[in-house]
């Protein structure tokens, strides 16, 4: 049955056996170790977070406890890790969301078909694991680079103009999109050259998805969360990043810049800003 | 003093170049973060600073008169209708500054002229626009002076 049908079986027609499954497998874990390590080097990303942390200790105007700190820890992951809060961007945070959940579920059913169901044509759950993994990614990852891509939505340049920022979403649609094609090919239609071809365009994608962490931004599912962490307790600290205080509406009425606006009627004195209107002028 | 951008504070939203009246405000090709493409065609009107969610985008000063270790930093509060700003001066002095957000959506609170009465003949000769601040005309009984409109100085206002 094609919903069940695990395509990594079919690959021994082309003389693919399970052991170079596997190594591929390692090999593209200690690509992306390797990736990361060279991308901390190289942007120095460690030594820039650790001065930060240093040059914001001498503005802060409280210690924090342990307490504090671990309950940080665990909104960071409840809110920028598994919510994407970080995004001001619905339409963005939801396909980030698809493409982060589709991502993990596709990896992991990947690696369990790969070392446990090599030969086997029917794998259950984790084939059909494997497919909702790959469509949740095409779908936030085709909707992200067509429509809500920075490229697309604020500079207004056509979907389909690449550049070198667009390495790791275009490996992924290709990984996503060629390998939903080589299952449907190979399984269903029993499209040998067909899906043979997709097999390919699928692991160049991946080569070039794992092989290309230094290049690409797929470090940033590492770093993002580190750096989302640090941002609460700078915040949490009084440090604030050199950010004025916090204020409340009601406490700055009487502040002298409020004379500036005293002629204008207080249903109009606070406005939304910009964030309310959506840009179009594309 | 033009803007620029903590580029490990972007998260490339693109809302800076959104609202850049003069368009220098792009997306790296690279990095996909934001960037001020030519400094000196920047207008200073701060849009950048106040749009920016991430608080990435920050001033950078005049050599002659805050070499260094000087920051503007802005956090707009769209809950509270409050954009507050700290400057912090290179010697470590610190000034808090804070206004009401008085942008408004498109289309609204745009004055119904036809409720407006005719202009006068002196009006239409003076050099003063209609909708002119009231702070700067003269026809509205002299200069809004601070005791003419009962206000005082306060301590934050003056150096």
């Amino acid at each position: 049955m094609f919903i069940t049908y695990n395509p990594f079986a079919g690959l021994a027609a082309y003389g693919i056996t399970p052991g170079m499954m596997q190594i591929f497998v390692v090999l593209a874990v200690v690509a992306v170790a390797l990736g990361v390590i060279l991308d901390v080097l190289h942007k120095k990303s460690a030594v820039y977070f650790n001065e930060h942390t240093e040059r914001m200790k001498k503005l802060a105007t409280r210690q924090l406890s342990s307490s504090e700190k671990t309950s940080m820890l665990v909104q960071t992951i409840l809110n920028e890790v598994l919510t994407s809060s970080e995004f001001h961007n619905p339409k963005r945070r939801i396909a980030h969301l698809l493409k982060m959940y589709g991502f993990i579920i596709f990896v992991i059913s990947s690696a369990v078909l790969i070392f446990f169901y090599p030969t086997s044509e029917s794998a259950g759950i984790w084939a059909i694991l494997w497919r909702i993994g790959a469509i949740m990614l095409a779908v936030g990852g085709w909707w992200f680079f067509t429509k809500l891509r920075v490229d697309v939505l604020a500079e207004g340049k056509k979907w389909y103009k690449l550049a070198r920022a667009d390495m790791f979403i275009v490996s992924l649609l290709g990984v996503s999109t060629f390998g939903l094609l080589w299952c449907f090919f190979q399984g269903v239609v029993g499209s040998a050259g067909l899906g043979l071809l997709f097999f390919v365009l699928f692991l160049i994608s991946a080569v070039v998805l794992f092989g290309g962490v230094y290049w690409s931004k797929f470090a940033h599912m590492f770093f993002k969360p580190a750096a989302a962490y640090q941002k609460r307790i700078l915040m949490a600290d009084g440090s604030r990043e050199n950010l004025p205080p916090f204020y409340r509406r009601a406490e700055v009425l009487d502040q002298s810049t409020m004379d500036l606006v005293r002629d204008i009627p207080a249903d109009q004195k606070f406005g939304l800003c910009i964030m309310k209107d959506e840009p179009n002028h594309y | 003093m033009p803007t620029f951008v903590y580029m490990t504070r972007c998260d490339g939203c693109g809302y800076c170049v959104d609202v850049c009246p003069s368009d220098i405000m792009h997306i790296d090709t690279t990095w996909r973060r934001a960037y001020n493409i030519e400094p000196d065609m920047c207008w200073e009107c701060y849009s950048c600073v106040k749009a920016c969610p991430m608080h990435a985008i920050d001033v950078r000063g005049y050599a002659d008169f805050c070499p260094l270790g000087h920051a503007v930093r802005v956090h707009r509060d769209e809950e509270e209708g409050i954009i507050a700003w700290r400057i912090k001066f290179r010697g470590g002095r610190i000034k808090d500054l804070v206004a009401p957000i008085t942008t408004k959506p498109w289309g609204k609170f745009i004055p119904d002229l036809k409720q407006v009465p005719a202009p006068t003949k002196e009006q239409r000769e003076s050099q003063l626009l209609f909708n002119e601040p009231k702070y700067i005309r003269l026809d509205d009984g002299d200069l809004y002076t601070l005791e003419s409109q009962g206000l005082k100085m306060r301590q934050g206002v003056y150096y």
